[in-house]
């Protein structure tokens, strides 16, 4: 199917639909989510428009439902689960709704203001309640001047030292802690204490208030007291029953809330959308007729004739709404109809940049080779089965953890399908370097064999082992080698041999090479498939064959080269360097003796070498030369038309010189941005070495260090260690092998991408398309 | 009676996928040293007097890599038995939070439409 390797095709379409039907069909058009509303009013500012006022009222509606929101949570009360209703919300909705959420929001901020009161009160009683339960024990000493009160806790040390200063000692000040009841739910418990302060003067009051202590009279003889007391306690207890009451009246108002809290919400946001979106149409004179331009695939045109039609039926108008397309020289948005599994690979390249109008689409190839380049640096199958695993649970487990309103949580979501295939890869990866956790699997035995290197049949005796630390098998000798490369991936006994880095850094370094001039190849190719679609064949023969020509000449020849050398059998103390050869080439230095692969190796790299360097010109001046050809046919053309306007030839022929420099400095910049390109993109692409060098180390170090001092471990409690060394190691590897090397693996792979594969083709400078979508926007609630 | 519950929800989780792993990647090691396998040679503590001192050779490293491997066997049924205590602690916790009530929350946010400069 085409749509998904390009961008769709887009169509302008003008609708003309009458103002009582204009809900229900706009309704329509957000649940299917197909069309993007054009704004036919670019220069009004956002008050200007028309109905902003009704915009403003589904604002204020939405600020008293965040406002109930909170107060349910608040109140632990659960709300029930989601159901969709498709009531569709109509103009006198909006009054009704209005007036109802008002009488909601006054009515709980009365409850709440009430009951905050009461509060206040309770707490001051029992703070009596508490003063003159301690107070009899502070009666030994009687004063007939004195105050008491309640204090917090943390300022009382200062409040006695300010005692101290202003009565020099000439106070007696008792206080104790205030031990909180069971049954007092403040809202946040402070520590207060009684105090009594036997003192002459006034001044005590001033300051007391000072310290935001509260103060209560207190009568002097015990009578008084103990009914004082009794009549705290009736009061307190009248007070207790009033506040569970206006508790248990708010529960309920806030109950009846919450069962409709979500059918408000979605119909609220429903309604400002469509509010909003009637703000970027037209209204005629007459106030009956709305107009609206749209942007909609061509391929569904027939599905929102459909919805519109459904929409007006509903809404009983008599008058169908009318679809008229129109041609247009404006570039449409770029729309790529893409599923949950491509959605992934689609934002990653989105991010870089939205492709320009129907450009080929990097996402479906995206879609391999990115897993595969991630797996080339990853490269490790234990890892490997890890991410799969973890990558299985992230998408088994969505719904639960899209739940979570995470940020970080929600990109790892959206990304499952990216993380799973890059998991899956690298577990192919690891088996063909064979590596898991740094050790390899020795499945289908050794190529290699010791035995031969002895007596009779080689040069090792018992005198060798024991005098030398390193030995070297030799594949001369008859059946060290057998002459069968192992069959599946990287022969194990690399694993345990000391010179394992010189033969895996040669193989992965001219791997990378070959991988990363392949898919810059690919990336050319695609340049060709665009410039057939635009039926731009000029650009095919100006560009495109020049390009491939200098890419392969060159670094074709590169591969060719690295090929050979593997698959032809030489000596390898006699074998010439790829890269000494290379530089040879370019040099045209061919002085040096035995530096030849095959006989004819001089003419034929002469000859490319000749070949890549006459691109760099035609490149450079073909293109150009040719429009400037074409810009003098047409001055020459219009050169009698513009005779009379002696003015108008002069200001031609400048604009004509200033556009023939401009063309001249792009095609320049052009041709040495791709040559020089080339080159630094196919060292770029040795980071797949790199990063794969990295991880086998990490690996091996993590094992070598944590692991293997437990393994060595054979005496009594070696087990046990082992147990708990092995929770490190895990810990271990999945924070700095899986997350950070991961992270790192998947951007060398994203940046490869981007820039490396992606400008030899992509121009990524159009905009997305963005439909009015009702499920798209509960989605990114 | 004191609740047996002494770990979270994530502390359940956690172990419990530790121990899958655990078991599994240390019975596979278990496995491999009693084959004696040769690329796990580094992770046997042998010694010189090993080697030269062996009357029948090489029965003093085969040994040494039957240990290591019961060692790893012990290991991975610690890690059963680990496992078994998370998952009753996992179990525990779902208990837990079913007695409790559970919670319903749905976040509300005001909508953000994009514009279009057409």
């Amino acid at each position: 199917m085409d749509s998904f390797f390009r961008s769709e095709e887009m169509c302008l379409v003008q609708l003309f639909f009458q103002t009582e039907s204009a809900h229900n069909c706009i309704n329509e058009l957000g649940h299917l989510g197909l069309v993007q509303f054009k704004d036919l009013n670019p220069g009004t500012v956002a008050f200007q428009r028309r109905f902003v006022k009704e915009v403003k009222k589904c604002e204020e509606m939405e600020r008293i439902l965040r406002f109930l929101e909170n107060e349910v949570v608040k109140s632990n009360i659960p709300i029930p689960a989601d159901f969709t209703s498709e009531t569709i919300p109509v103009p006198r909705d909006v009054l009704d709704l209005e007036s109802r959420f008002d009488k909601l929001e006054q009515e709980l901020k009365e409850i709440n203001s009430n009951r905050d009161t009461l509060r206040q009160n309770f707490t001051q009683l029992m703070e009596i309640n508490h003063l003159l339960k301690v107070f009899d024990a502070f009666l030994f000493y009687l004063h007939d001047r004195f105050v008491a009160g309640v204090i917090k806790h943390e300022r009382f040390p200062a409040f006695e030292k300010i005692l101290w200063r202003l009565f020099h000692g000439n106070f007696v000040l008792r206080h104790a802690e205030i031990k909180p009841h069971e049954e007092e739910n403040m809202a946040d418990p402070v520590k207060k204490d009684v105090f009594v302060v036997f003192v002459q003067g006034d001044q005590i009051r001033g300051k007391i208030r000072k310290f935001h202590a509260s103060m209560y009279p207190c009568p002097n003889n015990a009578y008084a007291r103990k009914e004082m007391r009794t009549n705290v306690n009736t009061r307190i207890e009248d007070l207790r029953l009033v506040l569970k009451r206006t508790e248990e009246f708010r529960e309920t108002t806030l109950t009846a809330a919450a069962a409709n809290l979500q059918e408000w919400a979605s119909k609220v946001k429903k309604m400002k959308a469509i509010y909003y979106t009637l703000n970027l149409c037209n209204i005629d004179i007459t106030q009956k007729l709305i107009v609206a331009e749209i942007w909609c695939p061509v391929s569904d045109l027939n599905s929102v004739h459909t919805a519109l039609i459904h929409g007006s039926e509903q809404s009983g108008s008599s008058l169908s709404p009318v679809v008229n397309r129109i041609q247009t020289q404006q570039t449409p948005p770029t729309f790529n109809r893409v599923n949950s599994f491509t959605s992934g690979f689609q934002s990653i390249i989105d991010a870089y940049g939205v492709g320009n109008y129907q450009e080929i689409n990097p996402a479906p190839y995206t879609m391999v080779t990115f897993p595969f380049l991630f797996a080339v640096m990853f490269g490790d199958c234990g890892h490997g089965l890890v991410m799969t695993l973890l990558a299985l649970w992230l998408i088994l487990h969505q719904e639960h953890f899209r739940k979570l309103k995470n940020e970080l949580i929600d990109m790892l979501v959206d990304g499952r399908y990216i993380i799973f295939l890059m998991g899956l890869f690298s577990i192919y990866t690891g088996l063909i370097y064979n590596d898991c956790f740094s050790k390899s699997f020795n499945v289908f035995g050794s190529s290699w064999s010791v035995r031969p290197m002895f007596h009779p049949h080689g040069p090792w005796t018992n005198d060798t082992l024991h005098d030398s630390g390193h030995l070297h098998l030799d594949p001369l000798v008859s059946g060290v080698y057998s002459g069968n490369p192992y069959p599946f991936g990287v022969d194990p006994i690399w694993n345990i041999a000391s010179n394992k880095l010189s033969f895996l850094n040669s193989y992965k370094m001219k791997m990378s090479v070959i991988m990363g001039v392949a898919h810059m190849l690919f990336g050319v190719t695609l340049s060709l498939v665009n410039y057939i679609f635009f039926r731009n064949l000029k650009d095919v023969a100006l560009q495109f064959i020049p390009e491939v020509i200098f890419m392969l000449s060159l670094f074709g020849y590169l591969i060719f080269l690295i090929l050979y050398k593997w698959c032809v059998v030489m000596k390898s103390e006699s074998a010439p360097s790829i890269l000494l050869l290379f530089i040879n080439m370019m040099l045209f230095d061919y002085s040096s003796e035995g530096t030849v692969l095959y006989r004819t190796q001089k003419p034929v790299q002469i000859f490319l070498v000749v070949v890549a360097v006459l691109m760099v010109p035609w490149l450079l001046f073909a293109k150009p030369l040719l429009l400037y050809r074409k810009h003098k046919q047409l001055k020459f053309l219009s050169l009698p038309f513009c005779l009379s306007l002696f003015f108008g030839v002069k200001k031609a022929f400048v604009s004509l010189q200033v556009s023939m420099a401009d063309i001249f400095v792009y095609q320049g910049i052009h041709t040495i941005e791709y040559c020089l390109g080339c080159i630094s993109n196919t060292a770029s692409y040795l980071r797949l070495w790199a990063l794969s060098l990295a991880h086998a180390e990490l690996s091996e170090v993590l094992w070598k260090m944590v692991l293997q001092v437990a393994l060595r471990v054979t005496s009594g409690m070696g087990s046990v260690l082992l147990a708990v060394t092995f929770a490190a190691f895990a810990v271990l590897t999945v924070t700095i092998l899986l997350v950070m090397e991961g992270l790192s693996a998947f951007l060398h792979a994203l940046r490869l991408h981007w820039v490396e594969f992606q400008n030899k083709f992509y121009k990524g400078s159009g905009y997305k398309f963005t439909p009015l979508s009702f499920n798209r926007m509960r989605d990114m609630q | 009676m004191p609740s047996l519950l002494f770990c979270g929800p994530k502390m359940a989780a956690c172990g419990i996928v530790i121990s899958i792993w655990g078991v599994i990647m240390l019975v596979m090691l278990g496995i491999f040293f009693s084959a004696k396998s040769a690329v796990l040679i580094e992770d046997v503590p042998f010694t010189e007097e090993d080697i030269r001192n062996d009357k029948n050779p090489p029965g003093t490293i085969y040994g040494l890599y039957n240990q290591v491997g019961i060692n790893c066997f012990i290991a991975a049924a610690i890690y059963v038995a680990v496992g078994a205590v998370s998952l009753c602690q996992g179990h525990l916790v779902i208990a837990r939070n079913w007695l409790n009530g559970q919670h319903y929350s749905f976040r509300f946010s005001s909508l953000d439409l994009h514009t279009n400069s057409g």
